[in-house]
């Protein structure tokens, strides 16, 4: 009960600072235009495929050709955005002294970790959730599945809580958040471009190089298949990343 | 209420803290004494379980700080030396937030802000934003933070540093105030704040405790013999060898445009002394015992031995104290 208690009250601090700036509206404002600008592109694409699809008597499916592209986008945009969200949950509260306060405090380790997770987390939510719109207006006007967007979401929801796990610790590492905003944008990069080397590796070399890109996972969610093995895939990556954050801040413990 | 038992902290090769214990008794305020870079912070940081020791344990109410963290923790207070504050946070945002770490009951939680912005003096500024505070109000918003919890033990990092006069008068007197209820360490390098505040010092040099006492005693102590300070308005070259023949007088230094007259412990000197300068027919402009301060006896032992032999009073050239040794 506590434990839970203390978890909400580092949560809600994380979530408050990031609108008691104007990061949090900028980084919500960026996503939403970003988003839109994808969504407006695939839908004109997609509108004059249909145009031409019609003319010989046929349709397009809507999910397959317009969601799930501005889906797959959207992981790209995540990638760039997130680092903003993490550099300065750690390194900020190091340079002003604020961690001496958190570690002196009746909460463990952990809990200050999974708080910090859950805050980022709840801005992330809600920069998926202003994207909503452009959904919305899609289901007004079309009649797309719904199940297929609901599974792109949960994926990319996973999707940015592995970023945010990785951006976590790379911040738990450093006191200056631009070192760690650039760190953090630097090995999201490396975690998404590996599987294009996958080819030149080798028929095994590929099958581990693709397991291991953190955006292949993302696939088979943007085609509306929710496959267990994907969200272990991301569970676990969240997991790993938090687990090394709290062995970053005990080590920063003992080295003072 | 607070033990510290051999206590080591390395940083890589570099000691920071060794061997340190002492004991700090409940209601107590302990005054922890040092240079800069001394090991204060470090020890203080120990004891909030902060960092853990390379050696030996800290004990808070009887709870390892290392192996019971939260148990020490809930018991403990402490403003660290920069007051960690959230700049984005207004102050009661920031005092309501530190009471859910500090595990406050949520039904007492508005009662215990309002309480110890009272106490500390910081409820007109309740709902401006810690970045726009005065370094005085960090400081005492630091102090409210620290307090928030109602713990039995405050640990105080100089809690004065940076405050102007008026303010580190308040904030002794807070302190002060406090001591009743909660057992206080506080570390400091001004030397009269351990003097008006605490009941015992432990002086810290180089990571080791190299005197433990109260203000009083060590001041006492450390005084081998009475001085008193003499000044004649005649006499030149011949005053010192004179006053140095009177019965019971071991030593004098010229300072100060006039004389450092020392004698043996338990002989008053002064009767005779007056005697003989009127005496010779000068005239006695001033006759005042000095005691050492905590300032010199500070210097004393923390300076190296091998330094202090080197040292030599102020204004006393090496003849004179030849010429007066009796």
């Amino acid at each position: 009960m506590d434990s839970v208690r203390n978890t909400l009250a580092i949560a809600g601090k994380e979530l408050r600072s990031y609108f008691a700036s104007p990061m949090g509206y900028i980084l919500i404002g960026l996503f939403a235009l970003l988003f839109g600008a994808f969504f407006r592109v695939y839908l004109t694409g997609f509108a004059e495929r249909s145009q031409q699809m019609a003319m010989g008597g046929g349709a397009v499916n809507v999910n397959e050709w317009l969601i799930r592209g501005v889906l797959h986008n959207v992981a790209i945009i995540i990638l760039f955005i997130m680092p903003m969200v993490t550099m300065r949950t750690y390194a900020e509260e190091k340079r002003s002294g604020t961690m001496e306060l958190l570690l002196t405090s009746p909460i463990t380790d952990l809990q200050i970790i999974v708080g910090k997770f859950l805050g980022a987390m709840g801005l992330f939510a809600a920069m998926l959730l202003v994207t909503a719109i452009d959904i919305a207006i899609l289901f007004r006007i079309g009649n797309p599945e719904l199940k297929p967007v609901l599974a792109g979401y949960l994926g990319l929801f996973l999707l940015g809580g592995s970023f945010l796990s990785v951006g976590l610790l790379i911040s738990s590492l450093t006191k200056n958040q631009i070192v760690a905003g650039v760190m953090t944008f630097a090995v999201f990069l490396l975690l998404w471009i590996i599987n294009w080397f996958a080819d030149s590796v080798g028929p095994l070399g590929r099958t581990i190089v693709s397991f291991l890109s953190i955006t292949e996972h993302l696939d088979d969610f943007t085609k509306g298949i929710i496959d267990t093995k994907h969200i272990i895939y991301y569970l676990s990556f969240i997991t790993f990343g938090l687990f090394l954050t709290a062995k970053s801040v005990d080590s920063e413990r003992w080295k003072g | 209420m607070i033990e510290v038992q051999h206590v080591t902290k390395q940083y890589g090769r570099v000691t920071a803290v060794d061997d340190v214990s002492f004991r700090v008794e409940r209601g107590e305020i302990l005054g922890f004494l040092g240079p800069n870079g001394a090991g204060k912070t470090t020890t203080m940081r120990i004891i909030t379980g902060y960092m853990p020791a390379t050696e030996g344990k800290a004990l808070v109410a009887g709870y390892d700080v290392f192996t019971q963290p939260i148990e020490a923790k809930r018991r403990t207070g402490y403003l660290p030396e920069t007051p960690p504050l959230y700049p984005d946070m207004t102050v009661r945002e920031y005092l309501d937030f530190v009471a859910r770490i500090k595990c406050v009951p949520p039904a007492d939680r508005k009662n215990r802000v309002a309480t110890v912005m009272q106490r500390t003096r910081i409820a007109d500024m309740a709902d401006r934003h810690c970045s726009k505070l005065s370094k005085g109000y960090r400081q005492r918003v630091g102090l409210a933070q620290a307090l928030i919890h109602n713990p039995e033990v405050l640990i105080l990092d100089e809690p004065t540093a940076g405050l102007d006069p008026k303010q580190i008068i308040e904030t002794r007197q807070l302190i002060r105030e406090l001591a009743g209820d909660h057992t206080i360490v506080i570390s400091t390098h001004i030397l009269p704040e351990v003097a008006q505040t605490c009941q015992r010092v432990v002086i810290i040099n180089k990571g080791r405790v190299v005197a433990v006492d109260t203000p009083e005693n060590l001041t006492a102590r450390l005084t081998g013999a009475e001085t008193l300070y003499v000044q004649l308005d005649a006499g030149g070259a011949e005053a010192g060898p004179a006053l140095a023949a009177i019965p019971g007088v071991s030593r004098v230094l010229a300072s100060d445009g006039g004389f450092e007259v020392e004698s043996d412990r338990g002989t008053d000197v002064r009767r005779e002394l007056a005697r003989t300068i009127v005496n010779r027919g000068w005239g006695l402009l001033e006759l005042r015992p000095m005691r050492m301060s905590l300032e010199e006896i500070f210097l004393q032992v923390t300076t190296d031995e091998s330094a202090e032999s080197a040292h030599q009073p102020d204004g006393a050239t090496p003849a004179a104290e030849e010429a007066s040794r009796g």
